[in-house]
């Protein structure tokens, strides 16, 4: 059966090149970089190239980028650093109320713990008024955390106005930009944030690596005590296969960023311009422009987004929906229901997402499958035939 | 190639049953239903870990595997059913409802949606076809026989079911798994019902029910005691009334609207007749011979006469059976066949 991978906001595969590099640190370079004899050395020289690497990729010095596991555990970082390492300046914090689990549960757990967390809320296009962000600026706000580009919509939040304001007032802003890391490039100093949370597996290195950017100056606790690594911010022993994989990513991101870009847009403007014109009772979630060129949230009215899903991998087709719950069971889109969709809509929502590796052929073949199997889940659907 | 939905709990049944199908030669899809997720119970049904050995178990068959959400559907047709039967007094089985609505109506059209032609299940009961006609029958293991759970299934359906292990005994189910390296072959048998952890009592309470005490009587009516609130007994039970009576007392009856429950000598339990409810039939059914009816799952089945009064299926047994029970399902057999069911109401 043809196999076609269209849920690349979920994770990617990793790029040959990068598995190319890692080959090393699974056979001979096995030491700890730690470590003062050659074993060390020759591994902790590999560990500054890509820091520098990543470095590169947002415009950071080397000395800002900390090595993590995953986007988690930057987001945790990020939240219960900031709010533990400054808790003379205040117990409050701004998010919004479509961030990823990893934000927005961290939250919920510090508010157990005498934090206080305002949601800002979105519009119909799912997107944030940064003054509503101002407006909700107290004396005690120490951290506002607001994502960069919404792993469900693709939608891209003003970044830059956000870090404005949070400067304005001496508050320390941190970005999960785990979405858009790899896909477009960023420049830390020109946006003016003081952290930013990165994933490896979003842009083509394997699981288990991540990145954090660390404004100098900025004040943040390690969630992991223990040994000198990571500048003391992030102890264990380094994962030498992730971090060079995070590096060699980096590189190739920002080499290619450009034709990607264009590439990818051009599948993904193909895609939803057939969805939009040959099967009736569409639509396109999210913000019409400011959104990331791969990602396509297309609602199909009157359907289960779950029976969708499941039809297309049957043919072999991987797309995913909003939300999963860890058993794989399908659950309404928090993100979806905040922008106050009609629930025939929302349940009815598919992610489909583009990247590395992906040809107009599985993009024909996709829209080649995709109005029988729309039609035949319509033609169950009770609400259809009413209409 | 036919198209197969196989339901897998994540347990040694549903996993040889989806083994079984893709041997034979059908083009097999696994289903795991989510059907209730209390976070503060333990208990094994819809557990994570479950659907993960399901899981597990289909990519070694290498079948396609969805967790689809059946959450909403199970609270209405089941956990609401239960409850609503309790309040009545009566002791009910939800295990049939969850397959009548649940398995054999909401999964069944979606695997149809997903372009089934049939939903299997690791059922132990038969589908026997004569002619054009299909035929619930019971399993050929004796000990293991789930017909008794599928009565209700419409009779339209038969023929988009198959169930797998009919034809097999739980030893040879395991020594299948065994053989075939299925990470479910030695997995504990599931037990009761799947929604509730220790007590059924304790699942009332944390939904509403409130201990009301009232008076336990004897069959004359004569106050003998007082209950804990009725909900808390079921008839046949013997001790935890805190009666003395110097011989021992059995629950008799339950009447919710008085907030009484009978209480006497184990000779009053035993009764021949009563009415059924929501007949079910899945063969004729004739008034001049008897038949064998199971009331209960573990009851093993004795010869009554059915027939029609005031518009009602009535069961008449030919000796008086103990603790005939409302809410549970009787079901006909004739051999080995089902004939049909219905829901046992108050004894006369």
């Amino acid at each position: 059966m043809k196999k076609v991978y269209f849920d690349h906001n979920a994770t990617t595969p990793v790029h040959p090149e990068v598995a190319k590099a890692i080959m090393p640190f699974l056979n001979e370079k096995f030491g700890n970089p730690s470590s003062i004899h050659w074993a060390g050395r020759e591994v902790r020289a590999y560990v500054e190239e890509a820091r520098e690497k990543v470095a590169n990729l947002v415009n950071a010095q080397h000395s800002e980028i900390i090595f993590t596991s995953c986007g988690s555990e930057g987001d945790n970082m990020a939240i219960k650093g900031v709010l533990m390492g400054n808790l003379s300046k205040g117990r409050h914090m701004i998010t919004t109320i479509v961030e990823h689990p990893a934000v927005y549960r961290t939250c919920k757990f510090l508010e157990d713990y005498g934090f206080e967390v305002t949601y800002i809320p979105v519009d119909n296009y799912g997107m944030i008024d940064p003054e509503d962000i101002r407006r909700a600026i107290r004396k005690d706000t120490v951290l506002i955390s607001v994502m960069y580009a919404n792993n469900e919509t693709g939608n891209i939040f003003p970044i830059k106005e956000i870090a404005d304001i949070a400067k304005e007032h001496d508050i320390i802003f941190h970005t999960d930009a785990v979405q858009v890391v790899g896909k477009i490039p960023i420049d830390v100093k020109e946006l003016g944030v003081d952290i930013l949370t990165a994933s490896g597996h979003k842009f083509n290195a394997p699981k288990g690596v991540g990145f954090q950017y660390i404004r100098q100056g900025v004040k943040v606790l390690p969630l992991i005590s223990g040994g000198h690594q990571e500048r003391e911010l992030r102890a264990g022993t380094e994962n030498m296969i992730g971090i060079v994989a995070i590096g060699e990513a980096a590189r190739i991101a920002k080499e290619e960023h450009q034709k990607k870009e264009q590439e990818i847009r051009y599948l993904r403007d193909k895609l939803e311009r057939y969805i939009l014109g040959n099967i009736p009772e569409t639509y396109i979630n999210g913000h019409p422009e400011r959104r990331l060129y791969n990602t396509s949230n297309i609602s199909f009215k009157y359907i289960e987004a779950e029976a969708l899903l499941v039809m297309l991998d049957m043919k072999g087709i991987a797309v995913s929906t909003g939300s999963a719950c860890s058993s794989g069971a399908t659950e309404p889109s928090y993100v979806l229901q905040a922008m106050n969709l009609d629930p025939l809509c929302s349940r009815g929502a598919l992610r489909i997402s583009l990247g590395y590796g992906n040809t107009e052929d599985e993009v024909d073949y996709f829209i080649s499958v995709l109005p029988e199997i729309v039609e035949k889940i319509r033609s169950m659907s009770p609400f259809y035939k009413k209409k | 190639m036919k198209k197969v939905c196989v339901a897998m709990s994540g347990g040694v049944d549903s996993s040889v049953a989806a083994f079984l199908l893709k041997e034979a030669g059908y083009d097999v899809f696994g289903v795991f239903m989510k059907l209730w997720d209390d976070p503060e119970s333990k208990s094994t049904c819809c557990s994570l870990s479950d659907s993960l050995d399901a899981l597990r178990v289909s990519e070694k068959l290498k079948i396609p595997f969805y967790v689809l959400n059946f959450q909403d559907e199970f609270r209405e047709y089941v956990i609401e059913y239960f409850i609503r039967e309790y309040k009545k007094g009566n002791t009910p089985n939800p295990c049939i409802n969850c397959n009548l609505y649940l398995k054999f109506n909401f999964l069944l059209n979606k695997a149809q949606l997903m372009g089934a032609d049939y939903l299997a299940t690791g059922h132990y009961a038969r589908i026997v076809k004569e002619g054009d006609e299909y035929f619930l029958c019971k399993g050929v293991d004796g000990k293991k026989d789930q017909s008794y759970f599928l009565f209700n299934i419409t009779r339209a359906l038969l023929s988009k079911i198959i169930f797998p292990l009919g034809d097999y005994t739980k030893e040879q189910v395991r020594a299948v798994a065994e053989r075939e390296g299925l990470v479910t072959a030695r997995k504990k048998e599931s037990q009761e019902i799947c929604f509730i952890e220790n007590d059924y009592r304790e699942f009332l309470k944390k939904h509403g029910f409130r201990e009301e005490p009232g008076d336990i009587t004897d069959i004359k009516g004569n106050v003998i005691g007082r209950h804990k609130g009725y909900f808390n007994y079921t008839i046949g039970q013997r001790g935890g009334l805190n009666v003395a009576k110097g011989y021992p007392i059995y629950v008799i009856d339950i009447i919710p609207e008085k907030n009484i429950i009978i209480a006497d000598r184990e000779e009053y339990l035993f009764k021949k007749e009563f009415d059924i409810k929501d007949l079910n039939l899945l063969d004729h059914v004739r008034e001049d011979r008897s038949y064998s009816v199971k009331i209960r799952y573990k009851h093993r089945g004795e010869r009554a006469y059915i027939r029609i009064v005031n518009d009602k299926y009535r069961i008449s047994f030919e000796t008086a059976q103990r603790a005939i029970t409302p809410g549970q399902a009787a079901v006909i057999y004739d051999g080995d066949r089902v004939v049909g069911g219905g829901w046992i109401e108050r004894s006369l």
